[in-house]
């Protein structure tokens, strides 16, 4: 057992045990903040893949500024924060099976890949970081989807200022 | 890996210290919970309504600007470190980035949404 | 004597390896010995900046501060612990209690967590993160986490206004910091704090740009939540804003969480502007930077602390119009500026180098000035009730 497997192991475990919290839960900023012990998780998946880079993009957009949205779109909906009942219906149990189903038959196709029964090998991340920036930038790679980048986040913006500026006119 | 295993092991002292903090506290301080010292404060008053306030919605319009901005500066990383091994168009590049959501600043300026009201 | 740490880790890793200690345990312990020490270090750092803030509060309050506890008052933030710890931990009516104690743990934990990677001195730091600009504004969202988290939790009306406040603060005045934090790393090509400190051995990068520490200093002390920007806490206001319903240790949390993470900008702002662990003497030296660091920090928290002290708190408003309006586009057209003059002008020496970042810089604050000026102008003409304009429109 390296220590990659036992953080792996852990980190997985945290992933998943909060995600099935986010559901289970009957506050819902509760299930906000089960929701950030997940993507914290992921966070840790990527440091220990060695890309120490979107291991805190992860943290920096996805805890600081997506899952605060979350959060303040939950009160922004009134008394949503009250305890709603429990969450599952009575069918839950067709759920579960529906879910061992998926789970082992995923695990079945991907025993046939290579990978299966291996330790990845890391890249040393000495460059890949400036790797990164180069790729971004020169035209024979990945430039055309940096510039189309900024444009969708153009597009995200004014979207929401749209919605937003047409509540305000409700508003008033 | 090395770095970011330190970084964890951090963490987890970075956590217990406080966490120890109010264990102590805990532990010395006395405890006489009556229902009056637990009622919550408001200015020496009995509390008026519900204690929940109307959040205004200005709030989450300024959280979404943020999230495309944050977005915006995270894709500018890459391109700040490898300027310096890129000739001028890089440069050029970046900046057309920029500007393309300095266009898109403007926009949500001239609509109104930056207003406090 | 040039690398004292790197010595006794040597030497500790032989003596546990040659107790038949594993090579992997004895690094983790050895690790963990490290950071317990860094810690501890910070934690009665936080201690006397108890007293120092204290002290300075009153001298520029034109009185003399605590000096009744031990030689100038010295031992008075120990009284004050003490006291804190012996308080009666109250949990209010209908908070949710994970949650409310959850918080200031995560407060102050996310302080500590900048202290892994702040080169104290060219041999001396936790890691040599290679992200670690990013890597601090990760810990600051866990700090604006904690915010929402203490006033959600708190079951109190003034608490949760405090904290939607505090948290469109932090978040709207982060866009300007990481703007300016990608200053540093077109500079140096690099996002490790330990290689910008390096690469400021011949000039400091206060001099090339000027203008990034300036609006870099004043996003700092909004992102602090410190006054000029502290609505949250505004006494008068709202009632301490979302620290209301703690009391105890836990605001003692709270509290020291907000000096010692003041102290930490300060020692952001040297590291990234002024040189960090540089000064004379420190090539031969290495362990001198760790006085040098020391002293440029504690300048920066004073500058942060004379601001606090000395100018009146900004109304919410003006505080979000001053970004988005002001700061948002200032700081990237100083980046935009910067990535053209830096990528002209890296192939001259440095003093034209040099002269040529400054003066771009000062062409750039002046003509910042004269547009703020016209806006200004514009506004008085607007405002005044005797001009022709104003009776011309109104009629």
């Amino acid at each position: 057992m390296t220590a990659l497997q036992i953080i792996f192991l852990l980190a997985a475990a945290v992933i998943l045990i909060s995600a099935v919290m986010v559901t289970a839960t009957r506050n819902m900023v509760h299930a906000a903040l089960w929701l950030i012990a997940t993507l914290f998780g992921v966070a840790v998946i990527f440091a220990v893949l060695e890309a120490g880079f979107l291991a805190v993009v992860q943290v920096v957009v996805y805890i600081g500024a997506i899952a605060i949205m979350f959060i303040f779109a939950v009160m922004l909906t009134r008394r949503e924060m009250l305890d709603k009942g429990p969450q599952m219906n009575k069918r839950a149990w067709l759920a579960g099976i529906l879910c061992v189903v998926i789970f082992a038959s995923l695990i079945y196709m991907l025993s046939s890949w290579v990978g299966f029964n291996q330790i990845p090998l890391l890249v040393g991340n000495a460059d890949t970081l400036t790797l990164l920036g180069q790729s971004l930038l020169l035209p024979s790679a990945y430039l055309l989807p940096f510039e189309v980048a900024s444009v969708l986040l153009l597009a995200a913006l004014v979207g929401a200022v749209y919605v937003a500026s047409n509540r305000k006119q409700e508003e008033k | 890996m090395q770095s970011w295993l330190y970084i964890l092991l951090f963490m987890i002292v970075a956590v217990i210290i406080p966490f120890a903090a109010i264990l102590i506290a805990r532990i010395l301080g006395p405890r006489k919970p009556n229902p009056i010292k637990q009622s919550t404060y408001e200015c020496g008053m009995e509390t008026v309504g519900d204690s929940w306030v109307q959040f205004k919605a200005q709030y989450y319009v300024f959280a979404l600007i943020f999230l495309v901005f944050d977005v915006e500066t995270v894709f500018l990383f890459p391109w700040a470190i490898s300027i310096n091994a890129l000739p001028m168009f890089a440069v050029v590049e970046g900046a057309v980035f920029i500007l393309i959501l300095v266009a898109g600043l403007v926009f949500t300026w001239r609509k109104g949404m930056l207003e406090w009201n | 004597m040039q690398d004292p740490i790197g010595n006794l880790y040597n030497w500790l890793m032989g003596w546990l390896v040659s107790w038949g200690v594993d090579q992997a345990i004895s690094n983790i312990l050895l690790s963990l010995v490290g950071i317990v020490i860094l810690v501890t270090i910070a934690m009665v750092l936080d201690v006397f900046l108890v007293w120092i803030e204290r002290k300075v509060v009153a001298r520029f309050q034109d009185r003399l501060g605590p000096n009744r506890i031990g030689p100038w008052g010295i031992f008075q933030p120990f009284a004050d612990i003490i006291k804190l710890l012996i308080k009666e931990d109250t949990t209010p009516n209908g908070a949710d209690v994970f949650v409310f104690n959850l918080a200031p743990i995560l407060s102050l934990a996310s302080v500590l967590l900048l202290w892994a990677v702040l080169p104290i001195a060219e041999v001396v730091f936790g890691v040599d993160l290679n992200v670690a600009l990013l890597y601090i504004v990760a810990a600051g969202a866990i700090g604006t986490l904690s915010v929402i988290m203490a006033g959600w939790s708190s079951n109190n009306k003034f608490a949760l206004v405090g904290a939607y406040r505090m948290v469109a603060n932090m978040i709207s005045y982060e866009i300007p910091m990481v703007v300016i934090l990608l200053i540093p790393a077109i500079l140096t090509g690099s996002m490790s704090m330990l290689t910008i400190s390096q690469s400021q051995e011949q000039y400091w990068f206060v001099l090339v740009v000027p203008l990034a520490a300036l609006v870099f200093l004043i996003s700092a002390i909004a992102e602090l939540g410190r006054s000029p920007f502290d609505l949250n806490e505004g006494e008068s206001e709202i009632v301490s804003g979302f620290h209301i319903e703690y009391s105890g240790m836990k605001f003692g949390l709270f509290y020291a969480g907000e000096l010692l993470h003041a102290f930490t900008f300060g020692a952001f702002i040297s590291i990234l502007f002024f040189g960090g662990y540089n000064g004379p003497g420190v090539t031969q030296m290495p362990v001198l930077g760790v006085f040098y660091f020391f002293i440029k920090a504690m300048i920066g928290y004073w500058i942060i602390m004379w601001v606090k002290y000395t100018v009146p708190r900004i109304r919410i408003d003006h505080m979000l119009y001053f970004n988005w309006k002001f700061l948002v586009p200032f700081s990237i057209s100083i980046l935009v500026m910067t990535a053209v003059m830096h990528k002209s002008l890296s192939g001259y020496e440095t003093p034209v180098y040099v002269g040529g970042m400054l003066a771009a810089n000062l062409v750039l604050g002046w003509i910042t000035i004269e547009i703020l000026r016209a806006q200004a102008r514009k506004q008085r003409k607007m405002d005044d009730p005797n001009s022709r304009v104003v009776a011309e429109l109104t009629h």
